[in-house]
């Protein structure tokens, strides 16, 4: 023993452990099987099922392992008669209201009940009495309840408590009558819900779309990286044959720990939509036909051939793997054009100019838990990337005072500061900030925080800021599709620099740090250097239409700052050639050749997440149809195109290629510096358009999960005002409104929301009904449909 | 040498009342120690020394339960009192609340000074409507009075108290559990440790003692420990209330010297019904293990002497069972009770009351199978001593007492599928 151990005996095994660590933690760390079912690490210690009694010397009663202390000098047994007559007494009560039909449970095969009762139970049941009944639960589109089956060990519970931030589930009842449920029948809405799958550990909670599809032994557990997030959470992809059945979390402590979020878990069921394109296709005539892989490759081949290089731009998708990424921009550049860009949410490239580096981060994604002091600005990290938004409130429970400063309201499950100040007024906040902080920025912010006000708010965050410690400024999806997004990165850069915190740029996509790193931006080349000659950026390459577009991994309208634009310019074009994993009628309506590609699992790959850490993934199942990985495909046309360097025999090597490129860490992030006048993009004069990219509507794969599109956090396709404003309008009464921006229009229904500030009409993009309109920010008109 | 302590203002004609409390001495114990600035280690001293033992049941020392808050230690701290008084055949704790309320509320802001706790709580059974509402005027009384509020008879020591009403759960009777319903959450006990002296209600350090006992605080330190220990015998100190019911002729509540012979209770409360034949007594509240009524006739009412006979005193809830019991149905009674208040948040409990009550029941109503007394037996193990509470273990007793004392009967209702008793 020592000051910070403690020597304790198990089953005649010394062992040390610090002080106060609860016994079951130092069985497992041991590998000595203690059987459980309350107990979690991730979560508090309740000790209610009693599974994990041991005898303990000295000690008259059993204890549970769970929560005793370890103490110098500590004798256990966790086998002892009298230890396993403790736990098998246990488990008996477990077995005698549970029902015993494990062939017809969806988690027979894989339910810890089970696995238990193998080790602890008998073959005989000594319970005559009828068995309780408990009537299943509706809790939604994600999780299918079998209540009948609960042990109560309330996993599900604290989990909702302490870990998702929103008390949905609860125990009513008492006695054996106690179950677990909403009270009030509602859904469950967390956006990390589908944990609740795992943590049950018997057929009570389990997945609504997998249900009843395959047994556990039927399954192929394969490793994989998630793909819609800058967080790249680790997961077990459960594969049948040639099909992807289910996603689990995978732990990694630095990045997802035990958990992955709804849509990283349920985003599967979009390889399996009904519009997938399962064959190379081109257009003849204005008909699309079915066509070979040699046709259609030669065909885009000799379409891009045709045109100047200066007239081809790229607009790839920020969640392609880097190996698309990196040969995507080595063919655009081997063909001797700049322009390509994988920022696709982004209105505002001025910074380009200012030579701002790489975005990312700019910390780990754990150390988010660890800071003191947070300004977020534009952006609801939750509702974005919700592993991020669940470390960010790790760090609010610990004491960290957080900050927003949103152009709307929006839902939190810990206690923090919100100003909410119109879509372009968030200019003049963040002015502020800087100001308060002390911060004389460069160029054009410089003049922005010289006229700023500093007010009453603005210095109390900057003085947390200041004397908060481990501070951030982090910028969220919203400040980064603003218009003015150059002037909110240069005032908060200042602000940050002025208050010694971190400045943080959440990356929007899988793969957004990888497609800077890979060149797959105007700016940056390969290795993440600044481009000896930038090429245009992706407002640039649609204001100016070109002549020939090879698209990525994107849907016009829906992925698109934005979407009306999108869909003209690449109409207008001569050549358009799609990779794409999905037909859909703008995407149809745009490119003149459609290649079938492979997303997510169907692909080898590399996803360098918001941190700057490089994940790799195999492809596990084949692509559909006669669709092909991303790198092969590009391989093919750059050798069709004669760029040099296109004879790569696996995917690895592309990434090779690129690593060595590459330095090791990223530099901090930086503001710029802008030169000449603050050029606002956004007054706020009349109404002005906000609007974010809901969580399931983010990118293709997503969007065509059916079960995540049924939920709540679903995109709302609608236009939202604050009751004054509606009422202002005329509006008042309406169910339906005629919206009106750059030029475009659509109907939408009306929603009048008391948390949105007046002046703003609320229209989120990415989803069907609002492609046909501009940016997310930006003057609008509502009128009477 | 009745009715000393906790009842001795039950000859009044309104005890109830401030003025009738206060012609007794009431009150002048507080005012001692709040003018004198009495050392608070001096009251947990004298409390030490009268021997008095948690009177809820588990007859903890309650002096040696104060000495573990940290009375230095800085932040809030609170006396709560335990009137959640639930288990079956208990009733002794009503009559303090409704006769004796000031006696409670003196003994509470002793128990305050004592541990430097400024706040305070009677948690009273949710059933218990007119003892509440009695409490709740003797407390506005005692405001009023300045025995309750701020810098107390000018002293500097601030006390507030504040009566909660319970929801009919007998688990919030259980220390933790009762902790969590002030709280405002679900009534389940907590694991422990940590005890509530360490973390207790909203997690600060929390004394939790039964209503008698926090009673007996003003009459221990206006006589002296000493005084209130030699009224008792050994290890049992003081006097005790013993609620006592059944098939006798005069039920009530007694206050009597501890070691006073059964056979004296029973003769205090009329004898027998209709002069018949004692058969068996639950000396202690439904959770302790039935007592054969000629093996109880030659026990005194003490700790001591109840435990070596295989029961324990608890409450001091007295149940007199005569012949014409059948004691297959009184367990029926008392399981069906325990299963139905089981709070249901560990696996023996939730599981094992129904399993125990079933069993019961089945044998009760003439379906009872060879096997299922030794079922019984091992069902009843396997709850006791692996719950977080004592529920189960409350649960379980009962049944083991009555199998080792009344297996006879258990088996005529499963060979003849109808009662013993009456069988003639």
């Amino acid at each position: 023993m020592t000051d910070s151990t403690v020597t304790i005996e198990v089953d005649g095994r010394e062992l040390q452990a610090k002080p106060g660590t609860m016994l079951i933690e130092v069985t497992d760390a041991a590998g000595i099987t203690v059987p459980r079912f309350c107990y979690h690490k991730k979560l508090s210690i309740s000790a209610n099922c009693r599974m994990c009694l041991v005898e303990v010397e000295k000690v008259p009663k059993p204890l549970p392992a769970c929560a005793t202390p370890v103490t110098d000098g500590m004798k256990v047994f966790t086998r002892s008669p009298r230890a396993l007559a403790a736990q098998k007494g246990t488990m008996e009560f477990l077995l005698i209201n549970h029902p015993l039909d494990c062939p017809i449970c969806d988690q027979g095969g894989e339910c810890e009940l089970q696995d238990v009762a193998m080790g602890y139970g008998s073959d005989v049941s000594r319970y005559a009495e009828g068995k309780r009944v408990v009537a299943d639960k509706n809790i939604g589109p994600l999780i299918a309840t079998d209540m009948t089956r609960c042990i109560h060990c309330t996993r599900c519970v604290r989990f909702g408590q302490e870990i998702a931030g929103i008390r949905e589930m609860g125990a009513t009842g008492r006695g054996e009558h106690m179950t677990i449920g909403t009270y009030i029948e509602r859904s469950i809405d967390s956006e990390l819900s589908g944990n609740i799958i795992d943590l049950c550990p018997v057929g009570a909670l389990t997945s609504k779309p997998f249900r009843f599809s395959a047994r556990a032994w039927e399954l192929t557990q394969v490793e994989g990286i998630a793909p819609h997030d800058s967080v790249g959470s680790n997961i077990n992809l459960h594969l049948r044959g040639n099909k992807v059945m289910r996603v689990h979390p995978r732990d990694n402590e630095s990045l997802n720990e035990s958990w992955i979020s709804d849509r990283d878990r349920y985003s599967y069921e979009g390889l399996y939509a009904d519009d997938r394109l399962t064959a190379p296709m081109i257009k003849k005539d204005g008909e699309w036909q079915e066509t070979s892989w040699e046709m259609a490759l030669e065909m885009a081949a000799a379409g891009l051939r045709e045109i100047e290089a200066d007239q081809i731009g790229a607009l790839v998708s920020p969640s392609s793997t880097l190996e698309e990424l990196y040969l995507a921009q080595k063919l655009m550049r081997g063909l001797g054009s700049n322009h390509i860009d994988s920022r696709l949410r982004q209105g505002d490239f001025r910074q380009d100019d200012a030579g701002s580096g790489i975005s990312w981060l700019g910390m780990k994604v754990a150390d988010l838990e660890t800071l003191n002091s947070v300004l977020v600005v534009g952006g609801n990290l939750r509702k974005e990337q919700p592993i991020l938004g669940h470390r960010l409130r790790k760090a609010a429970l610990a004491g960290a005072g957080v900050n927003f400063l949103n152009p709307c309201s929006i839902e939190l499950n810990y206690s923090a500061k919100q100003k909410v100040v119109g879509p372009a007024e968030i200019v003049d906040a963040l002015a502020a900030v800087a100001k308060a902080s002390g911060a004389k920025g460069e160029g054009a912010t410089a003049e922005l925080i010289q006229s700023a006000s500093a007010d009453d708010d603005a210095k109390a965050v900057a003085e947390a800021l200041k004397k908060g410690g481990k501070a951030a400024v982090i910028l969220g999806a919203m400040a980064q599709s603003h218009p003015d997004y150059a002037l909110l990165v240069g005032l908060a850069s200042a602000a940050a620099e002025a208050t010694g915190a971190i400045l943080s740029i959440v990356p929007v996509a899988s793969n957004s740090v990888g497609a800077q790193l890979a060149g797959a931006v105007p700016t940056l080349e390969a290795g993440g250097k600044a481009a000896a000659n930038s090429g245009l950026d992706m407002m640039k390459l649609l204001k100016m239409p070109r002549k020939g577009y090879l698209l990525m991994g994107v849907e016009p309208g829906l992925d698109f700052w934005d979407g009306a634009l999108s869909v003209n310019a690449l109409q207008s074009a001569d050549t358009v050639v799609a990779l794409t994993a999905y037909r859909s009628p703008q995407l149809e309506s745009c490119a003149d050749i459609l290649l079938p590609m492979g997303v997510f699992a169907e692909t080898a790959g590399t996803y360098v997440n918001g941190e700057g850490g490089w994940q790799s993934s195999r492809g596990v199942v084949k692509p559909q149809g006669q669709a092909r990985p991303g790198w092969k495909i590009l391989r093919v046309l750059g050798n069709l195109l004669d760029v040099e360097g296109f004879e790569y025999i696996d995917a690895d090597q592309v990434k090779e290629e690129l690593r060595a490129l590459c330095n090791d860490d990223l530099p901090p992030n930086q503001g710029g510096n802008l030169s000449g006048k603050p050029a606002r993009q956004l007054i706020g004069e009349g109404l002005l358009r906000g609007g974010d990219t809901p969580l399931y509507s983010i990118d293709p794969l997503v969007r065509r999960a059916a079960a995540l599109q049924q939920t709540l956090d679903a995109g709302n396709p609608a236009v939202r005002l604050h009751p004054a404003e509606a009422e202002k309008l005329g509006l008042n009464g309406s169910d339906l409104a005629l919206v009106k921006q750059n030029g475009y229009q659509a109907n939408l229904p009306l929603q009048l929301d008391e948390s949105l500030p007046e002046g703003c009409a609320w229209i989120s993009t990415g989803l069907a009904e609002t492609a046909s309109l501009g940016q997310p920010f930006g003057e609008v008109t509502v009128e009477k449909a | 040498m009745a009715n000393e302590v906790c009842l001795r203002t039950l000859d009044l004609e309104r005890p109830w009342l401030l003025e009738q409390y206060q012609s007794r001495g009431g009150y002048e114990m507080l005012k001692k120690v709040l003018t004198e600035k009495t050392p608070p280690d001096q009251i947990i001293e004298e409390v030490k020394k009268s021997g008095l033992r948690g009177r809820g049941g588990a007859g903890f020392p309650t002096g040696l339960k104060w000495s573990f808050i940290t009375r230095n230690a800085p932040g809030q701290k609170y006396v709560v009192c335990n009137s959640d008084e639930g288990e079956p055949g208990t009733f002794k704790d009503r009559d303090i609340l409704r006769y004796n309320p000031h006696q409670l509320i003196e003994g509470m802001v002793l128990a305050g000074y004592a541990i430097g706790a400024t706040r305070g709580y009677n948690y009273i059974r949710g059933e218990f409507w007119e003892p509440y509402e009695r409490f709740e005027q003797a407390l506005e009384e005692a405001r009023e009075a300045g025995y309750l509020g701020e810098n107390l008879l000018g002293s500097g020591f601030d006390f507030e108290l504040h009566a909660h009403l319970g929801a009919g759960a007998y688990i919030c009777g259980e220390e933790t559990a009762l902790l969590e319903s002030i709280e405002g959450k679900k009534g389940q006990p907590r694991y422990k440790p940590p005890f509530p002296a360490h973390f207790g209600l909203y997690g600060c350090p929390t004394i939790i003692n039964n209503t008698e006992s926090l009673a007996s605080i003003p009459m221990i330190l206006e006589k002296g420990g000493e005084w209130f220990s030699d009224i008792g015998v050994k290890n049992s100190g003081g006097s005790k209330l013993f609620s006592i019911s059944g098939n006798i002729n005069n039920p009530g509540v007694f206050e009597i010297p501890m070691g006073t012979p059964f056979s004296q209770l029973l003769e205090m409360a009329g004898g027998m019904k209709d002069g018949r034949q004692i058969k068996a007594v639950i000396p202690g509240g439904s959770s302790a293990p039935v007592i054969p009524g000629d093996q109880m006739m030659e026990l005194t009412m003490d700790y001591d002497a109840i435990a070596g006979a295989g029961s324990m005193l608890g409450s001091g809830a007295v149940v007199v069972l005569d012949d014409t019991n059948c004691m297959v149905k009184v367990l029926d009674r008392m399981s069906y009770f325990y299963h139905e208040e089981s709070c249901g948040q560990c696996t023996p409990c939730r599981e094992g009351t129904g399993w125990l009550y079933r069993v019961v029941h089945r044998i009760e109503t003439g379906q009872g199978r060879q096997e299922d007394l030794d079922l019984l037996d091992d069902v009843a193990g396997k709850i006791s001593g692996k719950t977080i509470c004592a529920l189960g273990d409350a649960a379980a007793m009962p049944v083991q007492g009555m199998l080792r004392h009344f297996r006879d009967e258990f088996q005529y209702h499963i060979d003849h599928k109808r009662c013993m008793v009456g069988a003639g």
